[in-house]
């Protein structure tokens, strides 16, 4: 190798398979004796269960067993469990009600599991399901979080259907600042719901093998160990050791495939009691009503700023609404990864955020891409905007005024940044969206009876989750460290065993590229392996953009012990001593000679110990890492948005987007502007079509595509990326993570380029064209 | 989708004959909407009779003042064909404005009236061009045609065969789109036939499509884009849903209507 893979465009190993469908998924995974299962899901938001009666559904063709929340109850299987443990303001634990896979006496959003049918086809399991009778009582629902609070209890355990009030920050500082500000900005909005999506909907098959009293489950997962964990830990009783799980080829998760769920749950349960293969696979309209929703936010913030713009305070107080059951994470996005974030890029010395997390007759909500810091990116880009607004400055000049520039930097809601550089980013996309030639952009968009605006969102986000200990003070249930496995074969080809996991990133091809470059070996020479427990040592997967910084890292160190056990082995080969013995590009050199050997060469030794130091040295060349970081990463960019509105219709278009990210260093670029076109889609669509919508009795209203609108090509503009590099200082490779910036960054640049359009305060997302053309005729 | 015995008849009449045979039947006329339902499990016909291999049903033909349509014609033939184009060219845009490009390939316009969904675009179309529906029983007219929400002048078994209609002198539809199923939120074509005749035709807006006359008034003394860019029209009776309020698409109606002049004196 002569030049670095890293920062190179590296076509990607996975398109031949993807392009050419020879994918491998959930569902694709056919076995001896297959039986298929269909859940019958509640059609009331909130309803007592009366009786359900299964006779009709046992008797129908092709049905094997029906098994309802009774069956589970007397088999003792357990609900679902969280994972995050918030304590609230006074102390307490956050109420945490049972979570049952399938419904006990009561059900509590439409589509939750009721029964489960398993048949000799889909077809069948699916007849059958209509013929389960239940005899619901309805009850009195509540779907928003405004209103959750009035309402009856949906759990026992939480009369007022709070789950928890959580703060963090100085309140006292916070509102003596307030007391002396020369200007506050206040906002108050909704977040607005998002229904994931993701491509492949959730798919689970499970086996059981009565050979050696051992289960495998396929499951569409974006972190088999952690679903292993979960399921066997506290669910099922199950022991680790006889549980598999793989999650083979994944067509996107965005989130949503973090979590255990409670068909994966059900269906392994019935595949044990079956000893015969259980199938599901969710349609488009099951995922609407049972995969994780994200965001639904009710806040209102506000920016206390001194005559020059300083700002000196902020204060956030948040209803989150969490659905009708507490998903696996689902505690921690509104607390831990939101109000952390509140300091944004800017001084502000002082911020107080109170979080009020409230149950609901609606789906489950959990962490979707970015979870948490688009909803604090939100808050605090709205704010920023809105008060040089109000203060009559430019928008770039007050973050100029506010930017942090010196690193580390201590934030006063706990994080620490180790790195950024905000001018830089900024500059770049000032100049690239040519924000000097806007006004006469404006002036001929005026002329074709088009309002014209700009807006920018200076984005900060905390990747690379996380220090164990500090996660496990917060409240955190698991470790939140990486492995890696780098096996050497005998002939010098390597495969690496990673236990984050890919669904669409790349990183069979990111992670070689790491692996080629530090090995000095061709990319052909090495394969990445993730989604399988029993190949891999062990893994908590792939979420908040931690893969490379994390994963990426623990292969790091598996690589350096690779190379340093190939020192030893070279200096026995060359009759040197093995701290005369360099690496480079694939060759083990003594240092200031022309003896070396090649990487074949030592890994051949390694494997065929003929000559070889067996009295100091075990033979083989396979070695393994657990990493566990010291400090996040803070991934940090500049977006600018420009925006067209139709005057009659308010149909806006976007007519410019820039993002110009720091991810620290890129290892292949075109990866990573494909993450931030993907992370931009769905930013805009969260800022223009996506929302997710209920009625009053928790109906819900967007329960297809037909309604609920995800952004098409058409919809976006042709995006202008750029990157600035400053490395993180606390990872070998210096990479911070590029999965979620779009998504955090581009909701509030898009509707700050409406509100300036318009020349309104505030437009509530999603910006539809009715939305927008309600508020031009408020304002 | 539930369980139900295929048809594929090779003339109409043996189309008739089977739908008269299965009343829980239903004929199968491209299937862009019945299919889905039926995923959907919201509609479990009994039998599919499927019209797309009937040759006598498909096709164009211009004859003098008259475009006629075969009922199984795809969405795709009307767009993509020269001599609709050149007799109605608002007509062959229109039908390339329907759905996406996989919908134009298999929905028909016989199938698109009988269902009147009330967002779908022909609706507006039929009455705009005082088209008349023929059907193996009679001829209908437009004005007659359409009942309400997803109801037509249609019998059960009753089949469409043609849609014949009138070319004017210039005429435009503007669609504003539902922004996720891309349906029409509303839908205006304006038709001229010249001598002060002028016809509207709105679709999405209502529960059916409708004529909204006192635009065809108006325009019919002055076929300018002024003449109705200050017509308020009453919200009352008009959809109301998450994607537009009863006002949104009254508003919508006149600007959709004025554009749609805009665009017939291009």
């Amino acid at each position: 190798m002569t030049t670095s893979l890293i920062g190179a465009r590296v076509p990607r190993k996975e398109d031949y398979r993807f392009l050419t469908g020879a994918g491998q998924y959930t569902d694709d995974v056919a076995l001896a004796g297959q039986t298929y299962a269909a859940f019958v899901r509640s059609p009331h938001a909130h309803a007592n269960i009366r009786r359900v009666s299964t006779d009709k559904a046992k008797r129908a063709p092709g049905v094997i067993a029906v098994y309802t929340g009774a069956d589970l109850a007397a088999a003792k299987v357990g609900g679902l469990p969280c994972g995050w443990l918030i304590t609230d303001v006074k102390g307490q634990p956050m109420k945490e009600p049972p979570y049952p896979v399938l419904a006990q006496g009561k059900v509590r959003h439409v589509g939750e599991r009721v029964a489960v049918v398993v048949a000799e086809s889909a077809a069948q399991a699916r007849d059958a399901a209509e013929l389960v009778e239940v005899d619901y009582q309805p009850l009195p629902a509540v779907a928003s979080a405004a209103k959750a609070r009035s309402s009856g209890a949906i759990h026992e355990i939480a009369p007022d259907n709070v789950c928890y009030v959580w703060a963090l920050g100085d309140k006292s500082a916070v509102d003596a600042a307030f007391a002396k500000a020369a200007h506050v900005t206040k906002l108050e909005f909704v977040n607005n719901r998002l229904i994931p999506n993701a491509i492949e909907p959730r798919a689970v098959n499970a086996v059981y093998s009565r050979a050696d009293d051992s289960t495998t489950l396929y499951v569409a997962s974006q972190n088999p160990h952690v679903e292993r964990l979960l399921m066997t830990a506290f669910v099922l009783g199950l022991p680790e050791n006889k549980v598999r799980v793989v999650a083979p080829d994944v067509g996107g998760g965005f989130g949503s495939k973090i979590y255990l769920y409670a068909e994966d749950v059900a269906c392994t349960w019935a595949a044990r009691q079956l000893a015969r293969p259980v199938k599901w696979t969710a349609d488009r309209s099951e995922a609407f009503l049972s995969d994780a929703h994200g965001r639904d936010h009710l806040t209102v913030a506000e920016l206390a700023l001194d005559k020059d713009g300083k700002f000196l305070a902020m204060r956030v107080r948040t209803t989150a609404n969490l659905g009708a059951y507490l998903s696996t994470f689902a505690s921690c996005i509104p607390t831990i990864l939101y109000a952390t974030l509140l300091a944004g890029q800017y001084t502000t010395p002082v911020i107080y955020c109170e979080v009020t997390a409230v149950f609901t007759n609606t789906t489950p909500v959990d962490a979707y891409r970015g979870a948490g810091r688009p909803e604090a990116t939100y808050v605090v880009e709205r704010l920023v905007e809105t008060a040089a607004r109000e203060m009559k400055v430019e928008p770039a000049e007050l973050r100029r005024k506010n930017f942090i520039r010196q690193f580390p930097y201590q934030t006063p809601v706990a994080l620490c940044y180790d790195t950024g550089n905000y001018e830089a980013t900024l500059e770049a996309a000032m100049k690239i969206a040519d924000v000097a030639g806007f006004k006469d952009r404006r002036e001929q968009s005026l002329r074709r009876g088009k309002l014209r605006g700009l807006g920018y969102a200076c984005y900060i986000e905390a990747c690379g989750i996380a220090p164990s200990n500090v996660a496990g003070s917060l409240g955190a249930r698991a470790g939140l460290y990486e492995a890696g496995e780098v096996r050497v074969h005998p002939t010098g080809t390597v495969t690496v065993f990673t236990g984050s996991h890919a669904h669409g990133q790349g990183h069979e091809t990111t992670f070689a590229q790491v692996v080629a470059d530090r090995l000095g070996l061709g990319m052909e020479q090495v394969d990445i392996v993730h989604g399988d427990t029993s190949k891999i040592l062990f893994g908590m997967g792939t979420y908040g953009s931690r893969s490379i910084a994390v994963g990426g890292t623990a292969i790091v160190k598996a690589l350096d012990k690779v190379i340093a056990k190939g020192k030893k082995i070279a200096a026995h080969l060359l009759e040197a001593s093995e701290g005369d013995i360099e690496y480079d590009k694939g060759v083990f050199k003594v240092a200031g000679t022309d003896k070396k050997k090649t990487f074949g060469e030592v890994a051949f030794a390694a494997y065929v110990p003929h000559n070889y130091p067996l009295d100091k040295l075990e033979p083989g060349l396979n070695e393994n890492a657990f990493y566990d970081p010291t400090n996040f990463t803070f991934p940090a960019g500049s977006y600018v948005c420009e925006v067209e509105v139709d005057r009659e219709t308010g149909a806006t278009q976007i007519v410019g987007f820039t993002a110009v990210d720091d991810f620290g260093r890129v290892i292949n670029p075109m990866i990573v502007e494909g993450q931030v076109h993907g992370g931009l889609a769905q930013g805009i669509g969260q800022a223009l079509t996506e929302g997710c919508a209920y009625d009053d009795t928790g109906q819900l209203i967007t329960g297809s595509l037909a309604d609920y609108c995800i952004p098409r090509a058409n919809d976006l503009p042709l995006f202008k990326l750029d990157m600035r590099e400053t490395p993180c200082t606390h990872n070998p490779l210096g990479v911070k993570g590029c999965g979620e910036a779009g998504a955090i960054g581009a909701p509030a640049a898009v509707m700050n380029a409406i509100t300036d359009a318009l020349g309104v305060k505030d437009v509530p997302m999603p910006a539809t064209a009715q939305n927008v053309w309600r508020a031009m005729h408020r304002a | 989708m539930h369980a139900f015995q295929y048809h594929r008849p090779t003339s109409s009449k043996e189309a008739i004959g089977l739908a008269g045979q299965k009343a829980e039947g239903r004929y199968l006329a491209g299937g862009q909407s019945l299919v889905q339902a039926m995923k959907l499990r919201l509609s479990s016909p009994s039998d599919l009779i499927d019209l797309g291999t009937i040759k006598e049903l498909a096709g164009v033909k211009v004859s003098g003042s008259a475009v006629e349509i075969g009922a199984m014609t795809r969405h795709a033939e009307v767009a993509a064909s020269a001599e609709v184009k050149r007799a109605i060219p608002s007509l062959a845009a229109m039908a390339g404005m329907i759905g996406d490009r996989q919908v134009r390939h298999m929905g028909t316009i016989g199938g698109s009236l009988a269902n009147n969904d009330p967002a779908a675009d022909y609706p507006a179309a039929v009455l705009a061009l005082n088209a008349t529906v023929t059907t193996n029983k009679r001829k209908i007219g437009a004005d007659q045609y359409f009942k309400g929400l997803y109801e037509t002048a249609l019998e059960p078994s009753e089949l469409i065969t043609a849609v014949s209609f009138q070319v004017p002198k210039r005429g435009a539809y503007m669609k504003f789109k539902n922004p996720a199923s891309r349906f029409a939120l509303v839908g205006v074509f304006v038709a001229d036939f010249g001598s002060g005749n002028v016809r509207v035709g709105v679709t999405g807006a209502g529960p059916s499509a409708f004529r909204q006359t006192e635009m065809e008034k108006a325009l019919s003394a002055k076929f300018a884009p002024e003449a109705v860019a200050a017509i308020k029209v009453k919200p009352d009776g008009l959809n109301n849903d998450l994607h537009a309020s009863p006002e949104y698409r009254a508003h919508l109606i006149t600007v959709m209507c004025k554009r749609a002049v805009e665009q017939a004196l291009k």
